[in-house]
């Protein structure tokens, strides 16, 4: 039995990092060709991506977009989950639902929305249309993550804090914040995340200056399969666990 | 019962709870009523609390203690009547200028701060210099025996060193007030009776004024100065131990603190302090009782299991307060023993020392009582 559980969870497991075990390599190959076998180890995919503006450009784009829309989707769904919680119970659950809708509503028909919006209102197809775009299928992400860290949070904790004579921005300040912080800052990797991989969103609201690294990946996979898509990935790839690593040993050092 | 004074209580649920010790109100609620939408919780209740008193609130559980205690500290709001803390109406006054330490049932500490940094936060909130902080702060750690934990973070602490933590907490800036809700109710017994001594000692010697919630009897008894027992939002009685136990104001406190024998009767004269009561078998005994009765009354006689006597029922005394009965059923209870009787005026549960003549069930016996020691309430 507990033999029959441990090959389950390893097939499940290989199921889910298959794809990631079959792509990475690639990212080191020599041959122009994204199949295997590998012919040699190369790094000249990564250099590609250094030295051709493209990706140069759609990864500097990639850094920018989802390092603007980790802060503002941070901070605005960390607001959103503080107004949640001073909510009655019946109120909350309704605005909540609202809040989640981005992440159930297709992401061509919220594209076609915004773009329907924000190319009345003249700024499509610039920096600020996809930030904002990708800020808003970001939010539900933090708003869960810090819901759930707000809700950890005893309120009489924050009640003994004020009648020991901390003023409520104090008690903010000193003992809410910290202790949702892990929530928060799960939140943020949530949302850098959601910005660095999101495609369909873009292509409606970029224009040629905004491609960023996942949309030249997609865009480059349909022209042509070389490599370097590779090579991006190892890169989001790493990115991602870099951050989500960093992440776990911060919310250690303050267990 | 001692021939005290009669203590301040009056009759019926609605009472008036006024400081019996000392002249100067404190703390005082008058008409204070609190509602959560339909539900009336706290009803006009009067309370007046000295300086340096230890006043318990003691009730069942949904009884509004808490409330009560969350109204002072400012958590909840006053929906009619007022408190005033020295003088001071403190119906809106924000929480953190009330200048109370409270500690919480479940010790409310910051978890993501050392025992340390929990204990210094008052004190950090009041400006005060950064070296007078670590002076005072290991100061109270010290008073309640936590120096060497400084260090430690909440979860590193078992559930009495954090109980003393949320203390030296409440006490370390010098509060005109501690509120305390339950605090040693997680605690197992021993350390529970520790913990009470301590609190106690600390009154003492820091001139506290105390207000201490709490739904366990023997702790109000072991603790308070006065204890108010609660019921359905309303102040039963409020006076000091002793009285409460041996002059309950109604039944509802005479069931709830302590046992006790209930026994139906009527008032049949009533001389000074001293109750000629008649039981239903026609037998007369003489008692005291609550003020405001009157004779032909329907009445209850109060007797407390300790209080009643057992003798061999062949003996020729008679007289009052004397029933015969049989032993129904002994039960030993380690340091005392339970004996049922059933006896002429109905079935008595009396308490019998190690001591005491050992009985055995089915024996004839007589039971009797002091003059002294029968309490009279109104049904
Ligand atoms: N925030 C609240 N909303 C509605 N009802 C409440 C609230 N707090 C307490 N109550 C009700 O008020 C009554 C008294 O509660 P409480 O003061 O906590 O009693 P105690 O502390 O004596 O156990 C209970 O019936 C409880 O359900
Ligand atoms: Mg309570």
């Amino acid at each position: 039995m507990k033999l029959a559980r441990a090959i389950y969870a390893a097939l499940i497991i290989f199921f889910l990092v298959a794809p990631l075990l079959v792509i990475l390599p690639l990212a080191f190959t020599s041959s122009a060709f994204l199949t295997y076998p590998i012919p040699s180890f190369s790094l000249r995919w990564f250099e590609e991506l250094v030295v051709r503006s493209v990706w140069s450009r759609a990864i500097l784009n990639s850094l920018i977009i989802a390092g603007s829309t980790t802060v503002l989707a941070t901070a605005l769904g960390t607001l959103a989950a503080l107004g949640l919680r001073s909510l009655g119970l019946g109120l909350r659950g309704q605005i909540q639902t609202l809040f989640l809708l981005p992440m159930v509503v297709p992401a061509v028909v919220l594209g076609v929305g915004m773009q329907a919006i924000f190319v009345r209102v003249g700024i499509n197809s610039t920096y600020f249309s996809v930030i904002a775009a990708h800020t808003v299928i970001a939010i539900p992400f933090v708003l869960i993550s810090v819901s759930g860290a707000l809700a950890g949070i005893d309120p009489r904790v924050e009640r003994a804090a004020e009648s020991l004579g901390a003023s409520p921005p104090r008690v903010f300040a000193l003992v809410t914040l910290p202790l949702a912080m892990p929530g928060v800052l799960s939140g943020a990797a949530l949302a850098f995340a959601t910005s660095l991989d999101e495609v369909v969103l873009t292509l409606f609201v970029a224009g040629p200056n905004q491609r960023t690294l996942a949309r030249q990946m997609f865009s480059s996979l349909r022209e042509n399969i070389s490599p370097a898509i590779a090579s991006a990935a190892f890169i989001i790839i790493v990115g991602t666990v870099l951050v989500a690593a960093a992440l776990l040993l911060l919310r250690r050092k303050r267990a | 019962m001692n021939a005290g004074s009669p203590p301040a209580t009056a009759q019926g649920t609605r009472t008036q709870c006024t400081g019996g010790l000392v002249a100067d109100d404190f703390i005082s609620f008058s008409k204070v009523t609190k509602d959560f939408g339909s539900l009336r919780v706290v009803e006009d209740l009067e309370l007046d609390i000295a300086q340096g008193e230890f006043v318990s609130l003691l009730g069942p559980s949904g009884s509004g203690k808490t409330t009560l205690l969350m109204m002072l500290a400012g958590f909840e709001t006053v929906t009619g009547g007022e408190i005033r803390l020295d003088g001071q109406r403190i119906n809106d006054l924000p929480t953190y200028k009330r200048d109370m330490g409270v500690v919480f049932q479940n010790y409310a500490l910051f978890p993501h701060m050392t025992a340390a940094k929990n204990v210094a936060f008052p004190l950090e909130m009041r400006g005060t210099p950064r070296a007078e902080v670590a002076d005072r702060v290991a100061r109270a750690l010290e008073m309640v025996k936590l120096g060497p934990f400084a260090g430690r973070l909440p979860i590193q602490l078992s559930g009495g060193q954090q109980q003393r933590v949320a203390l030296a907490r409440a006490l370390v800036f010098e509060p005109r007030v501690v509120l305390m809700d339950e605090p040693l109710g997680a605690l197992d017994k021993q350390l529970r009776e520790q913990m009470q001594l301590d609190i106690r000692e600390l009154h003492h010697r820091l001139g506290l004024t105390i207000i201490f919630v709490t739904h366990d009897q023997d702790e109000a008894l072991t603790m308070s100065d006065r204890i108010a027992v609660f019921n359905q939002g309303q102040i039963q009685q409020c006076a000091p131990p002793r009285h409460v136990y041996d002059s309950p104001a109604n039944r509802f406190v005479a069931e709830f603190i302590g046992e006790t024998n209930l026994l139906a009767g009527k008032v049949r004269a009533i001389d000074g302090r001293a109750i000629t009561f008649a039981l239903p078998d026609g037998s007369i005994c003489r008692a005291r009782g609550v003020p405001g009765l009157a004779p032909g009354a329907e009445a209850l006689l109060s007797l407390r299991p300790e209080r009643i006597g057992i003798g061999a029922a062949d003996a020729a005394i008679d007289g009052p307060n004397i029933a015969r009965g049989e032993i129904a059923d002994i039960i030993y209870q380690g340091d005392h023993l339970r004996v049922v009787i059933d006896s002429s005026v109905g079935r008595l549960v009396a308490q019998l020392g190690r001591k005491d003549a050992e009985w055995t069930p089915g024996a004839k016996v007589a039971v009797s009582f002091d003059e002294a020691d029968g309490w009279v309430i109104a049904p």
